[in-house]
This record gives C-alpha cells, structure tokens and sequence, in this order.
C-alpha cells in the first residue's frame, strides 16, 4: 500500500486549474526565440565568410593577419561573427538549461552563470579582436 | 534533473502467461503492461495468447477478447471502438495511437502494449488525465466575442472561414501526442504539450473568436509554448494524421507578427 502515497494522482478538479494556470503568462519569450532564429541565420553567411577567410590567409605571416583585420569589413564582419555566436549560444544553453534542470535554485544559478560566461568570453574575443585590429601595428 | 532509470517500485517484472486454446490456428501473442493500486505489487507484462480466428482485426478487438473470455481483471478505456472518442489511446508496438484504430495485422512479433507514457497511471491501461484536461480547460476552449450573436440564427462562417480550422477542429483529445513529447515528459506541468496547443490554435484561427489577442497574450510564455522545439514527435504519433507541431509553429508566427 506504500505505493499509493508516491502515485502523483489528484483529487480536486479546482485545484488542477490553478496549478495548470501556474503564476499566469509571462508575456516573454518569443523575443528569445526569435532572436534564437535570428541569430542562426545571421550565423549562415557569417560562418561561410570566416571560414573562406581563414583559407585565405592559409600561410600569412602574423603581420599579414593583423593587416587583413585593419581593413574595416573584415573587422566589422569579425565582430558581428563573434557578437552573434555568443548571443546565440547563451539562447541555446539557456533552453537546454529550462528543458532538463528542473529544481528552480539551481536552475537559476545555472542560467545566471552561463550568461556570465558567455558575455564574459565573447568580450575576451572582442577585446583581441579590437587589439589586433586597431592598436596593433598596422599600416 | 531527468531521471534516466525507473524508480525501483515502477520497474516492470515478468507477469503471468496466458496460453492459447489447444487447436488454436492463428496465434498472436500480446504483451501487455499491469499495474494494480490496490495489490502493492510492481508493475508487471503479463502475456496472452490470442487465436486470432476468434478475435475482430484490431489491437482493441484482441483487449477486448481477452477481458471477456481470459482475464476480467484487464482494465482499459474503450467507448467508441471506431477512433471518434479518444478514450483507447496507449502505447501499442512503441508508438502512442488509438487501440480501435490499430490493424493487429500492422504489427510482427509479439505485440506490446503498454499506457501512454510519463502519464500516471490508474490501474493497467488506463493513464490520468487529469492534468492534460485542467491544461485543456486553461486555455478556454470556447467561443468568445463581444459582438452579440443575431438575434435571427446563429453566427456564420464563410467556407473559407470554416476551412481555416480543418486539420484542427478532427482532433479529439487522445493525448498520444501530448504524452509522446520530449517537453512534454521533462517540462509537463508548465508545458502545455502538443494537444492543448493544438486546440488553442484552433480557437485563435477560429473567425467568430474574438479573443484572439488574449488567448496569443496567455501562451506567450517561455514554458507554456516555447519548450516546443519542433521535435514533432507530435506530428509522427497523431492517430488522426493532424499536425501540432504545425499548429504550434502558427502560434510562434503570429506571435511575432504582432510585434514586427
Ligand atoms: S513538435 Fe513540439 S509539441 Fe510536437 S513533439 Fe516536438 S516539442 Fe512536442
Ligand atoms: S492532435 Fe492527434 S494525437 Fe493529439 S490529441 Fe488530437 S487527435 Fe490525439
Ligand atoms: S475506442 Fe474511441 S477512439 Fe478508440
């Protein structure tokens, strides 16, 4: 008879409306999610330009590099690449995070601490990025 | 978290076996899940042989046969025995469909049946529903407007209109797909799942709903609607061939639409 105390079953139709019903509707999260959309798209070409970049500059010399990122379209580029990609995957983690973390302290802190690392190593990114490409040497 | 393993008072046992009748020509074997409230015991697969020259063509023609001529104690929802009312929906050969609408003869091997699954489950077959149906009721599944009706009939639908909920208005609350979805199974108590989201989309495309801004308000959440993923687990699984996924993607479309 053990078992009946750990069947999830409920008695009161009533009170099901109101834990269904919750707090209500956050009137939030399609912005997330379209910006998730948004974001892979923009990922597409981005990702494309990087790569055949990369295989540009197969063989350049560091200088050769740090003149490529002087010119403003790569360094714009670059820049949105890096933005996008970080943007995109705080989006990512933060569903994986809804979807599977279910006790609310810990989910919380895992949402916080991923969104602190990921601002924080998107600016790492900037930052080099911006030093190779403005104060850096260059022409 | 995600629990990867049954709890030990779930892990199903090997049940009782049930043969068939000496001289029986066309057996099929059914494996079939068992769960009493009452009796303390672990769930069970209990096997029965069925002689299919004695039985309709249908999974629920065989449970049908096997609660009156072998063993009373099996417990299922039946009503229509034509896939109208929802009542026999359940786990058959791995997937969640409808018991009256499943061909024995679709199936090779012995065939499984087991509730649907990651609903709690009443005794046997019979999963509670409870849950999904106070997630139905909470999206207001009824005509509202403020514009009065004519006072000489009743409110018109142009065909085009009409044709607008086809695809939506056939689904008739079996829950194979609300308990064949991921989010569903990790997020259901805040998730609305695939069924509920259906029927809000059939009342948010409904032409004498006014209320359309209101109920699109109610689900823009990120756990009622947005643990969708578009797995289509739903879509796959639908015994009346519908498309959730499809209807949920509407909703996501017309939420953004009013904001861009
Ligand atoms: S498409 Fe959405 S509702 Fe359908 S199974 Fe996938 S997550 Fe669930
Ligand atoms: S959409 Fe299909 S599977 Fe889902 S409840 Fe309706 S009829 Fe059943
Ligand atoms: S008995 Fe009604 S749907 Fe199967």
């Amino acid at each position: 008879m053990t078992k009946q105390s750990n069947n999830p079953q409920v008695d009161i139709l009533r009170s099901q409306l109101k834990r269904v019903r919750g707090l209500g509707s956050s009137h939030s999260g399609s912005q997330a999610w379209w910006a998730e959309r948004l974001t892979s798209i923009a990922l597409v070409p981005l990702t494309l330009w990087f790569i055949a970049s990369v295989i540009g500059l197969e063989g350049a010399t560091r200088a050769d590099m740090v003149a490529w990122l002087h010119a403003p379209v790569p360094l714009v580029l670059i820049l949105c690449l890096i933005v996008t990609t970080f943007w995109h995957m705080e989006l990512g983690l933060r569903v994986v995070i809804d979807d599977y973390v279910h006790n609310n302290a810990i989910r919380i802190a895992m949402l916080l601490f991923q969104r602190g690392l990921c601002i924080i190593a998107g600016l790492f990114c900037v930052i080099a990025v911006l030093r190779l490409g403005l104060w850096e040497g260059g022409s | 978290m995600v629990a990867f393993s049954l709890p030990a008072n779930s892990r199903i046992k090997q049940g009782k076996t049930y043969r068939a009748p000496a001289g029986a020509k066309r057996v099929r074997t059914f494996r079939i899940y068992r769960w009493n409230p009452d009796d303390g015991a672990n769930p069970r697969m209990d096997t029965y042989e069925i002689d299919l020259d004695t039985c309709g063509p249908m999974v629920l023609d065989a449970l049908i046969k096997i609660k009156n001529d072998v063993d009373s104690t099996l417990t299922f929802r039946r009503s229509c025995r034509e896939g109208i009312c929802g009542s026999c929906s359940m786990n058959i050969d791995g997937g969640n469909t409808l018991a009256c609408l499943k061909p024995i003869e679709d199936i090779t091997g012995a065939v499984r049946i087991t509730p649907l699954p990651h609903m709690a489950v009443v005794k046997d077959l019979v999963p509670d529903l409870t849950q999904a149906f106070a997630q139905y009721r909470a999206i207001e599944p009824w005509l509202k407007a403020d514009t009065p009706p004519p006072p000489d009939g009743e409110r018109l639908q142009s065909r085009k209109e009409r044709a607008q909920i086809d695809g939506l208005w056939e689904c008739i609350l079996c829950f194979c797909c609300t308990a064949g979805c991921p989010s569903y199974w990790w997020n259901g108590e805040r998730y609305l799942g695939p069924a509920v989201l259906l029927q809000a989309y059939r009342w948010i495309a409904e032409s004498r709903d006014e209320a359309t801004g209101e109920r699109l308000d109610a689900l823009n959440d990120p756990f009622k609607l947005y643990r969708c993923h578009t797995i289509m687990n739903c879509t796959d699984t639908c015994p009346k061939g519908l498309n959730p996924a499809k209807a949920i993607g509407a909703i996501k479309q017309l939420i953004i639409e009013r904001q861009v």
